[in-house]
């Protein structure tokens, strides 16, 4: 398995953030103030219904999009203050993504994906080992020639984790990850992250089924842009390796 | 990220759509080889131009009496008579200029030549028996006429290839001895010029030459001992100058004139010549340049409009890029590389295409016309397309790249 970042302090605080959208004439808030924070090795799950903000707060939190007001601190650092180039640095080197739909980049081969992260880091020795090597712990080292079209959706999955982890991110966030596969592809792309967070990698999913839940440590509840629900629960799924 | 991966990742986006990237090449090649063929046939319309005026005669100095003034109007060009024979011998003197190898005067009198039932208009001039050498002339037959042709008023003739072609057929060895007349004047021909070539500043060899005094007695309708022109031999091309300015010095004590801007004639060297002329196919070339480069601002705006699709079509790609790290600078880099890679290599195809056309054309050149130039391809021209069409897939490509970077991820993720 791919060994983890040594442990640091909590990872990501968010302190009454608000997320404002402008459609047209019509503003819409996305997110009304929420607060809450995620230690290093949680495995934690944001749940709630279409609409509810999810999404929004996992932008927010990937750096893909900035709150309108509000504090969000990623390791410590208000993300606020950082230019775009900063950001770009962060999305490459501490948060790595896996997407509902993929997001594979088409005509480019599974390997390439992978290796792609460490292009932007600026990686010039060891990168197609490292990219080996991380589909390798998704299993899909014989895979690695196949462009995203020759792969099944568990596969395309699969290698997307790869992609997110190949830069040894302390945090993983996935985006409905399961949404696009049958049953059998789910519940390996969640054991697969649950071994990344047994071995101490946050881990920040989006969903809206509760038996993808079920495999998160704590589980976050939104409704209409506002926290519901915080509880720590048992992991109610057993994973055998 | 390094320009290798940047390359290699716009080549890949490229032969994603392989027709349209080769479509879009193609409107930037039409453009370098539009260039290069155009300047190619400007500059071999110079070359050839030159080589005419070489062919005039090497180092040589024409002076033409000044335009006659009556009552402070000047008549035009050539008008006066203030050029005389003893002028001509006082070029000739050593001693008063020393770069002069030597000068000979040149009376026109244009007449129809008649030869049996055949008839021909060709120039006609007078002239002394130092004519063949400082104008340039080999002969196929016979030989010049003599200075003691000249002494007599001889009424003996030179005539060039053009002349013989068409009134003996081209063989100018039977031309030699026959009798033709000239104004209804019988002269005998002497000698033949060998072919020139055909030339843009008229056919040079569509020439006959006289003894200047025949040419006064007989062919003059009456003017007189009229000089049009003295053209001057310089020892070679370093003294043309000098050879010029003794000239102009020998004329002006002859002529009683102290101050050099009241001259009564004017000097034309040929360096003067193959500036005038230069200048006039040099813009010859610009023109034809610039009409081709704007097919090549047009191929441009084709690379733009085709960035442009590639941009909106491969938004989501941004959006995965910039997710997973990419910076603007990298995202532009990718786009710029590609259209400047579209053009560059356009740009590279155009250039074997025009210089293979313009060599082609080169060899084909006589066939077409004969007054058709050769194409000369030039180097700085070669070089200037591709600068210019590498140049033109970056401007053109900044702002579609630009649109491409300034992309905010979460915009370009939901982008379907």
């Amino acid at each position: 398995m791919i060994p983890a970042q040594p442990v640091r302090a909590p990872t990501i605080e968010l302190e009454e953030v608000v997320k404002v959208y402008r459609m047209g004439n019509i503003q819409v808030h996305a997110l009304r103030g929420v607060s809450f924070s995620v230690a290093e090795g949680e495995f934690l799950a944001i749940m709630g219904a279409s609409g509810s903000g999810k999404s929004t707060l996992m932008n927010i939190i990937g750096c893909l999009d900035l709150p309108s007001s509000g504090r969000y601190l990623l390791d410590g650092v208000d993300v606020r203050m950082l230019n775009d180039n900063q950001l770009a640095a962060i999305r490459n080197r501490k948060i790595g993504f896996v997407f509902q739909s993929f997001n594979l980049i088409p005509r480019s081969t599974a390997l390439h994906n992978v290796e792609m992260p460490l292009i932007y880091a600026g990686l010039t020795r060891n990168r197609r080992q490292r990219a080996m090597a991380a589909l390798d712990a998704v299993g899909l080292a014989d895979r690695a020639k196949h462009q995203p079209s020759e792969l099944s959706g568990g596969q395309q999955q699969r290698v997307a984790v790869a992609r997110a982890l190949v830069t040894e991110p302390a945090i993983l966030l996935a985006d409905e990850p399961t949404g696009n596969l049958d049953s059998e592809s789910s519940t390996e792309i969640m054991r697969l992250l649950v071994e990344l967070n047994d071995d101490g990698r946050t881990i920040v999913l989006i969903t809206h089924e509760n038996d993808i839940a079920a495999f998160a440590k704590r589980v976050v509840r939104l409704k209409d842009g506002l926290i519901l629900e915080d509880r720590v629960q048992e992991r109610r799924v057993e994973v055998s390796a | 990220m390094k320009l290798v991966e940047a390359l290699a990742l716009a080549i890949s986006g490229l032969s994603a759509n392989r027709l349209r990237s080769a479509l879009t090449m193609l409107g930037i090649l039409i453009g370098v080889a539009a260039v290069i063929v155009l300047v190619a046939v400007g500059n071999g319309t110079s070359v050839q131009v030159q080589k005419q005026v070489q062919s005039l005669g090497a180092n040589i100095i024409t002076i033409f009496p000044s335009n006659q003034r009556v009552g402070g109007v000047s008549q035009g060009f050539g008008t006066g008579q203030t050029l005389t024979q003893a002028d001509v011998d006082a070029l000739n003197d050593k001693s008063q200029a020393p770069d002069i190898v030597t000068a000979i005067p040149i009376a026109q009198a244009n007449g129809i030549m008649v030869y049996q039932s055949q008839n021909w208009f060709a120039q006609t001039s007078g002239s002394t028996p130092d004519f063949p050498q400082v104008r340039n002339y080999d002969f196929s037959a016979g030989a010049m006429f003599t200075t003691g042709d000249v002494n007599n008023s001889a009424k003996v003739v030179v005539i060039g290839q053009t002349v013989v072609d068409n009134l003996f057929s081209g063989d100018f060895n039977s031309a030699i001895g026959q009798s033709i007349k000239i104004n209804r004047q019988s002269f005998r021909v002497v000698g033949t010029f060998a072919s020139k070539g055909s030339s843009g500043l008229g056919n040079q060899d569509n020439v006959a030459v006289v003894p200047i005094t025949a040419a006064w007695a007989y062919l003059s309708g009456g003017r007189g001992r009229n000089i049009g022109q003295i053209v001057v031999q310089a020892t070679d091309a370093s003294t043309v100058s000098a050879a010029q300015s003794e000239a102009t010095q020998v004329l002006l004590n002859r002529h009683n004139i102290g101050d050099p801007s009241q001259a009564d004639f004017t000097t034309q060297s040929q360096q003067d010549i193959q500036n005038t002329l230069g200048q006039i196919t040099g813009i010859l070339t610009l023109v034809l340049g610039a009409i081709a480069a704007i097919s090549l601002v047009v191929g441009g705006i084709g690379i733009m409009n085709i960035m442009l699709v590639t941009v909106t079509e491969r938004t989501r790609e941004i959006g995965i890029r910039k997710a997973i790290g990419a910076r603007r600078s990298d995202i532009l880099l990718q786009f710029l590389i590609e259209s400047m890679f579209l053009s560059g290599f356009g740009g590279i195809l155009g250039i074997v295409v025009g210089a293979g056309l313009s060599t082609y054309l080169a060899t084909i050149a006589s066939r077409i016309s004969t007054s058709f130039p050769p194409p000369v391809v030039s180097i700085p021209s070669v070089l200037l397309a591709f600068g210019v069409s590498v140049g033109i897939g970056l401007f053109f490509g900044i702002y579609p790249a630009n649109r491409a970077a300034i992309l905010k991820p979460i915009e370009a993720l939901r982008y379907e």
